[in-house]
């Protein structure tokens, strides 16, 4: 299992759809291979087109944030662990609060191109659902976002926005009520409506197609990280370290997109899983477990199961990370080598949190980069001064508050 | 040869002048005993069993089959267990075929080939796998055709009629049409005229394939639909079971009864 050079990892699949001949693949049914088809068809010939790109641009560079989202230096947070320098690329600044934007502009763009005017998608941490309803209401469609009805609980300020916004929350309550739930639940609304309705994915996980659409849009983060880090040290430095959370993997994928062909000696990606809460067995982390593949929401994956093949319920403080599967790219690059991936616990993400906000003023990160975050804390001491770590910081921490202030007593 | 099961009892049927009558129940629902005595107290009223291998993240059912199914996990159902059932129910039952339905990530984990294996050992005559859609099936449905095990391609509004005739080639003995775009269970929003009209292209097509109708069927709509060479109740049954708990009454009494019901209309 080898990657190609000059191809991006959203196209390094075979003609089935499968990435490495193994992960990946649309195992769907039959209902829904013609909607597939046609989206495919549609997006592959959009994504050469140069009107659509340069409205998609247009979104991208403008709307979503005045010019890229910032990178900055976490001066503070450095001196203080002594060793490697942190920086952060403020992915949490754009329109919404976090990178799912981009996601869901492509999903409005798509839904108006097919001709729908009913945009539906799933959601963990609330922000690929709050994202949906701003991008749904900019270009005037309707939105139905499914949920896990514990997730509805847990991160509140995220569903009063997408109501705010117009969107329809629809809590599901089957299995752990969470976002492997929700997942299901919006693919079988799908499988009953797509005549009229557009489904955009939250992640780079269901059938191919959908992994592709979400890794072309979040691609944008490392487009901008690549001019900033020039911008920044004049040329891409000698030793960086690409630190992001992955649930399901979209801004994982979005932050290492454009340094694939780099060497991995001069530019390594890591990936950090849920760890769940310190006694917990109930890890949302397929990667760093090494889970059996299995086949979760129309692709085969790595991912959390029993011996029988049912998928496993996971826990984790962070809704957005709490998910048994995770992306056919993230497998495959795990299996290429070419990117790590670990685990850090709810704890491990609470500490770091806490020490970022004492040390940092200008970022405040959510539950997911936490967990990155915590990754970044007890690694930099031990590595040298020119070694540059940055963490995708992709989310903001507002939705979080009422989970923070319960556990550390504030926010 | 068990998949010779499957023609005998569709041939039994034209015989008759009537569709063939599938149902579909959860192996392990409510407990794998009553799973197990409903199958028994309706064998005489159907002819092809179609048994369901509970999946704890299935993409294409609704609401009453995902109940059902969740009921049989907690009740420890697992594929060794469910193929106990098979076994248990074909004893006593030689002649009547029985189908597993289910999703690709069990049979993956179990083995594909144990599966098979295992399936010709209990006596298993046909599958039917939801989400290993054609062309991805063909590998698998040769195997099965090899060891005698009926693979059951499904078609769908949706397929296009140069699909169609593909997965019609590569099917064997039986077809299942999925009457409308929905999950299972979910209520008739096509006219039963109009699923008649897209069976008989596929019959057209090939008229010696066997070609159930599922999805939606109910008391109420079955009679409508008897024309074609077999139809298949799922969701109405599992909702049954689901109503009889509540009610604390007999499970396999009720469901019995509503499977005479159905089998009546169809006459």
């Amino acid at each position: 299992m080898k990657l190609k050079k000059n191809i991006p990892l959203i196209d390094q699949h075979d003609k089935h759809g499968f990435w490495g001949g193994k992960f990946g693949g649309s195992y769907i049914p039959e209902t829904l291979r013609k909607p597939i088809d046609d989206l495919t068809i549609k997006f592959e010939k959009l994504r050469k087109d140069k009107k659509f790109l340069a409205e998609r641009d247009y979104y991208y560079n403008n709307w979503v944030h005045n010019g890229p989202t910032p990178f900055i230096k976490l001066n503070n947070l450095t001196n203080h662990l002594g060793g490697a320098q942190i920086y952060a690329k403020v992915v949490s600044a754009a329109r919404g609060g976090a990178h799912k934007i981009y996601g869901a502009i492509t999903a409005a763009m798509l839904c108006k191109k097919m001709n729908k005017r009913y945009l539906v998608t799933d959601t963990g941490a609330g922000y690929n659902g709050k994202m949906f309803s701003i991008a749904a209401k900019h270009f005037g469609l309707k939105c139905k976002v499914f949920m896990g009805f514990r997730d509805v609980q847990r991160q509140k300020p995220n569903v009063d926005a997408m109501i705010k916004n117009g969107a329809e929350v629809v809590p599901v309550y089957t299995g752990s009520q969470t976002l492997v739930d929700a997942v299901s639940e919006v693919m079988r609304y799908w499988v009953a409506n797509h005549e009229k309705v557009h489904l955009g994915v939250g992640s780079t996980v269901s059938a191919k197609i959908f992994v592709k659409i979400c890794g072309w849009s979040t691609a944008q983060i490392s487009r901008e990280l690549k001019k900033q880090m020039i911008d920044e040290f004049g040329k891409i430095p000698k030793k960086v370290k690409l630190l992001n959370c992955v649930g399901g993997g979209s801004s994982a994928y979005g932050l290492w997109s454009e340094f694939m062909d780099y060497d991995k000696r001069q530019i390594s990606f890591e990936g950090i899983e849920a760890g769940g809460p310190k006694n917990s067995k109930k890890h949302a982390a397929p990667l760093s477990n090494n889970s059996k593949i299995g086949v979760l929401h129309g692709a085969a994956q790595m991912v959390c199961q029993d011996k029988f093949g049912q998928i496993s319920e996971t826990e984790s403080i962070s809704a957005g990370l709490d998910y048994p599967g995770v992306s056919p790219l993230h497998c495959f690059l795990k299996e290429t080598g070419r990117a790590n991936y670990v685990s850090q616990t709810d704890e491990d993400a609470l500490n770091a949190y806490k020490l970022i906000r004492k040390l940092e003023s200008k970022i405040n990160p959510s539950l997911e980069p936490s967990h990155a975050f915590a990754r970044a804390i007890s690694i930099a001491p031990k590595l040298s001064k020119d070694t540059i770590i940055i963490v995708n910081s992709c989310g903001d921490a507002l939705k979080d508050k009422h989970i923070i202030k319960k556990r550390l007593g504030k926010y | 040869m068990t998949a010779s099961l499957i023609s005998q009892a569709f041939k039994k049927c034209k015989k008759e002048g009537r569709p063939a009558l599938l149902t579909y129940t959860v192996a392990g629902d409510p407990t794998k005993k009553i799973s197990l005595d409903i199958l028994k107290s309706i064998s005489k009223n159907i002819d092809i069993i179609e048994s369901g291998m509970a999946f704890s993240t299935p993409i294409a059912d609704g609401g009453d089959i995902q109940t059902s199914a969740h009921r049989a996990i907690k009740a420890g159902i697992n594929l060794n267990e469910t193929f106990k059932i098979v076994k248990k129910f074909k004893k006593i039952e030689y002649s009547k075929p029985v189908i597993l339905m289910g999703y690709w990530n069990l049979i993956l984990q179990f083995n594909e080939n144990k599966f098979i294996k295992m399936c010709k050992k209990t006596g298993v005559s046909g599958l039917i796998i939801v989400d290993l859609p054609h062309p991805e099936n063909k590998t698998f449905a040769k195997k099965c055709k090899k060891n005698g095990i009926t693979f059951v391609q499904l078609l769908s509004p949706t397929t296009s009629k140069q699909r169609m005739k593909q997965i019609i080639k590569d099917s064997h003995n039986m077809i299942y049409y999925i009457s409308q775009s929905n999950t299972t269970g979910g209520k008739l929003k096509v006219s039963p005229r109009k699923i008649l009209e897209e069976y008989s292209k596929i019959k057209k097509l090939n008229n010696s394939k066997n070609v159930v109708i599922g999805f939606g069927i109910t008391e109420k709509t079955i009679k409508s639909l008897k024309k074609a060479d077999g139809l298949v109740v799922g969701s109405a049954i599992c909702k049954e079971i689901t109503n009889s708990i509540k009610k604390r009454q007999n499970i396999v009494t009720n469901v019995t009864n509503v499977v005479k019901r159905l089998k009546n209309k169809i006459r």
